[in-house]
């Protein structure tokens, strides 16, 4: 397939808000355009939804892809290359039998999202413990997590998650947040259309009966075979346990500290990265290879409607790009840095702090598909290991089937690293299987 | 002060750093990164004897299996905890004409003191492998180890009995001088002074030799490794690989050259190797290498056709011209040792490496003639 003109001019990968936006975008200045997701549905994590049952603001954006994009579901995509005069997105196609695809356009767009923020703790390994994006999608699908939940971590998204399980009948037992309560209504001052979405949160709760502390944490689950309780404690504002342990029965616990971008496809180009765990975009989400560009939480994490606006800017750019032209729309660009002024000031007020390191045990998995306790990683900093990929290649964590997106920010922390500063390097971005890869990819999907 | 300055915390380093200590001498051991952070942290921890033809690198192969053998033994002094596995290596031969130039290679490796026994069917030894083969030959001194954990481990040894001592995340930046003597290391984080610089840079060790106005063409060599899931089946229980792996070794085209290389690790994984390409330091994942290792892995294991790649790595080589690693004092800085340009080998070669290096820090006999690795070869 050398030499050929490629299949598309934009290949869009993720369909989540900013997929959706940024294909509609581009199709609508008259790029082919190709959407690659996932999953089987389109949404992303953010609209996920059971058949049937379509938000409506989905339903809105699916509209807009009816001008000409093609739509690949179930493409997961494994890696992404430079092919004059354009890229190469390898992908696995189907659920089961794992069909090699390969896609050729003239650029990309990286819209791959993000996914939770895990942090160990004594028992997190625990059936019946999950993210709290975890939680929320099952429930999304249908499954609620168990009766009696508790909520735990940092972060706004804590309290939709609670209201979302009480809604659909569980007991939710509380909401704890290792952080100050007060933070987040100082960030919501910045945006005060928010400040009825939070009051809706707050009155799900109260209705509900479900209590919100701040400066406390879950530091451990116990149990026998799956969860039967957690031990909150008060935490300083370090996130040490400072006394105030109590013990709360459960049979589910949804802990969200945040969430990670997706950076691997990105890291694959050689697109540069940064300020923190982002790639680095200009104010048309053009990275730094040319021909790539990337909008939504890759570029740092800010919610649906600001993954949306800048999925839009991404696409338009790309057509101009590619000399279409469309007119400017400064209107989308003040939208754009309202929305990334907020998001920033989110972030700012949810810091992970260092203290959960003093919530490990010498047992504690650290990595769970590797079963790495905490014990490991500090004998491997004791035989010399200085950062995260020392301590991966003498103690392993990291190195198993999730490749270190659970545990990749504790042991870069735990190995003395700023885990906004490591480069995640997955140069197989999803499991495939050798015969598949041998095999050589399909020449059109 | 310490006698010796080892730049560079691989294996070879570390090799380097344990042998000098166990001579008496006092070690310090410096890296810009943090241990095996290099190209050993890249590899699969390969002692081969297999691949080697007769000559130089062979006669230091066989004396570094001994070594590995010595220091891993539970009951020996060292006793090092590094995933050593003396588990055999199986080259297998898909033609006739393949399998009697196997054959004939491996009796003359046998004059040389390399073991092996010729295997009419392969599956005997290793019953998944395909039944389309011609023939295999088994080495039993083929070995593994795995890499880091040796290296650390033979670090923390010197260090723990105070012979030794280990500055990571430390740069050289220049070589300190008494007149034409080195005289120890400038680094970013002040100088060290010692009576002998060891230079076991790996694939930065051209940059170390030409502080000290020597040319060393050590280029970088670029490998991919494949990473399996934890596997049950299909049995991998030996180092297995094609016989076209030894030519490739050899070949000097910067194109890519791919001989999968299939073995398991105490981990469960199968780690599938190695691709050989000269493109400068270019981490960038490359397709084709990653397809080519995975269709010759599965001609070797069909069963594997279902199994996933959950990882890749890559790292760099460090290549000379003639293939042989480059051992011994530098022409014009006494008192500067080189011990780097190991290719693919640096792991099975470093115990002999170090213990040749200790014998010249020490003005010692050595077991055999150093003239083939000379420093100034290239000149």
């Amino acid at each position: 397939m050398d030499e050929q003109a490629p299949d598309y001019d934009l290949a869009v990968i993720g369909g989540g808000p900013a997929g959706l936006a940024g294909a509609a975008a581009a199709a609508r200045e008259g790029l082919s355009v190709v959407l690659l997701d996932a999953g089987p549905r389109l949404g992303g994590q953010f609209y996920r939804h059971r058949p049937g049952e379509e938000p409506a603001r989905l339903k809105a954006l699916r509209r807009g892809l009816a001008s000409g994009v093609e739509v690949l579901l179930e493409h997961r995509v494994w890696s992404v290359e430079r092919r004059p005069p354009g890229f190469a997105v390898h992908c696995l196609a189907g659920t089961r039998d794992e069909r090699p695809v390969a896609v050729g356009a003239r650029a990309l767009l990286i819209a791959t999202g993000a996914h939770d923020l895990a942090l160990p703790f004594p028992g997190w390994d625990l059936p019946g413990v999950m993210t709290a994006g975890g939680a929320q999608a099952l429930l999304k699908g249908g499954v609620l997590a168990g009766r009696r939940i508790v909520v735990a971590g940092t972060g706004p998204f804590l309290l939709p998650v609670a209201a979302s399980l009480a809604r659909a009948g569980a007991r939710v037992a509380g909401v704890f947040e290792a952080g100050p309560l007060r933070a987040p209504a100082l960030a919501l001052l910045r945006r005060p259309g928010r400040l009825a979405e939070a009051a809706e949160y707050g009155r799900s709760l109260l209705e509900h009966r479900i209590p919100y502390r701040g400066r406390r944490a879950v530091i451990a689950a116990r149990g026998g075979d799956r969860l039967t309780h957690v031990t909150v404690a008060r935490v300083d504002a370090a996130w040490r346990p400072a006394g105030g342990f109590v013990e709360i029965e459960c049979d589910a616990l949804a802990v969200g500290y945040g969430f990670v971008p997706q950076l691997e496809l990105a890291v694959q180009l050689g697109c540069r990265l940064g300020p923190g765990p982002a790639v680095a975009v200009d104010a048309g989400r053009r990275t730094s290879v040319p021909g790539v560009y990337a909008a939504g939480e890759t570029t740092g994490v800010g919610g649906a409607d600001l993954a949306e606006v800048e999925g839009r800017v991404a696409g338009r750019a790309a057509a101009a790009d590619l000399g279409r032209g469309p007119r400017p729309d400064p209107g989308l660009s003040r939208l754009a840095d309202r929305l990334t002024a907020f998001a920033r000031s989110l972030r700012d007020a949810y810091p992970v702090r260092d203290g959960w390191r003093a919530w490990l045990a010498g047992d504690t998995l650290v990595c769970r598909c590797e079963e790495v306790p905490y014990s490991r990683v500090r004998e491997a900093l004791a035989l010399g290991a200085t950062d995260a990929r020392s301590v991966k290649l003498l103690a392993r964590p990291g190195m198993g089937w999730c490749q270190g997106r659970m545990c990749g920010y504790a042991v870069a922390c735990l190995s003395g690293e700023d885990p906004a500063l490591v480069t995640p390097s997955r140069p197989v971005a999803q499991p495939i299987r050798l015969g598949a890869l041998a095999s050589g990819d399909a020449e059109r999907p | 002060m310490p006698d010796v300055v080892v730049i560079g915390a691989g294996i070879v380093g570390a090799a380097c750093a344990h042998y000098a200590a166990e001579a008496g001498l006092t070690v310090t051991v410096v890296d810009r990164g943090p241990v095996a952070s290099g190209t050993t942290g890249a590899g699969e921890g390969n002692i081969l004897v297999s691949d080697k033809e007769p000559g130089p690198e062979l006669d230091l192969a066989l004396l570094s299996a001994t070594l590995w053998r010595e220091l891993t033994d539970p009951a020996g002094p060292c006793a090092l905890a590094a995933e050593y596995e003396p588990k055999g290596g199986l080259v297998v031969a898909s033609s006739a004409g393949t399998m009697s130039v196997l054959a004939d290679f491996a009796s003359c490796q046998a004059k040389s003191g390399v073991e092996h026994s010729v295997a009419a069917d392969p599956r005997e030894i290793e019953p998944d492998l395909t039944p389309k083969l011609a023939g295999g030959v088994f080495y039993p001194q083929d070995a593994q180890v795995q890499p880091m954990l040796a290296t650390a481990a033979l670090l923390a040894r010197a260090t723990r009995r105070g012979a030794a001592r280990l500055a990571t995340g430390t740069e050289v930046t220049g070589l300190l001088r008494a007149g034409d003597r080195v005289a120890g290391v400038r680094t970013e984080r002040g100088d060290i002074h010692a009576g002998a610089v060891v230079n076991a840079a790996g694939t930065w060790g051209g940059e170390i030799a030409a502080m000290a106005g020597t040319e060393l063409p050590v280029a970088p060599r670029r490998g991919f490794i494949l990473v399996t899931e934890p596997l049950v089946t299909p049995r991998i229980r030996h180092k297995v690989y094609t016989a076209a792996y030894i030519t490739d070794v050899s070949d000097d085209s910067a194109a890519l050259a791919t001989s999968a290389v299939v073995e398991s690790t105490m981990a469960g994984t199968v780690l599938i190797g190695a691709s050989r390409e000269r493109v400068g330091f270019d981490r960038t994942p490359s397709v084709p290498a990653l397809r080519t290792l995975a269709a010759q892995a599965v001609a070797l294991f069909p069963g594997l056709a279902d199994r996933h790649v959950i990882r890749t790595y890559c790292g760099f080589r460090p290549y000379t011209p003639d293939h042989l690693p480059v051992i011994g004092e530098d022409p014009h800085t006494p008192g500067l040792f080189h011990a780097c340009g190991h290719e693919g080998a640096g792991v099975g070669l470093a115990p002999a490496t170090g213990h040749l290096v200790a014998r010249l820090l020490t003005g010692g006999a050595v077991p055999f003639d150093l003239t083939p690795f000379r420093p100034g070869r290239f000149a």
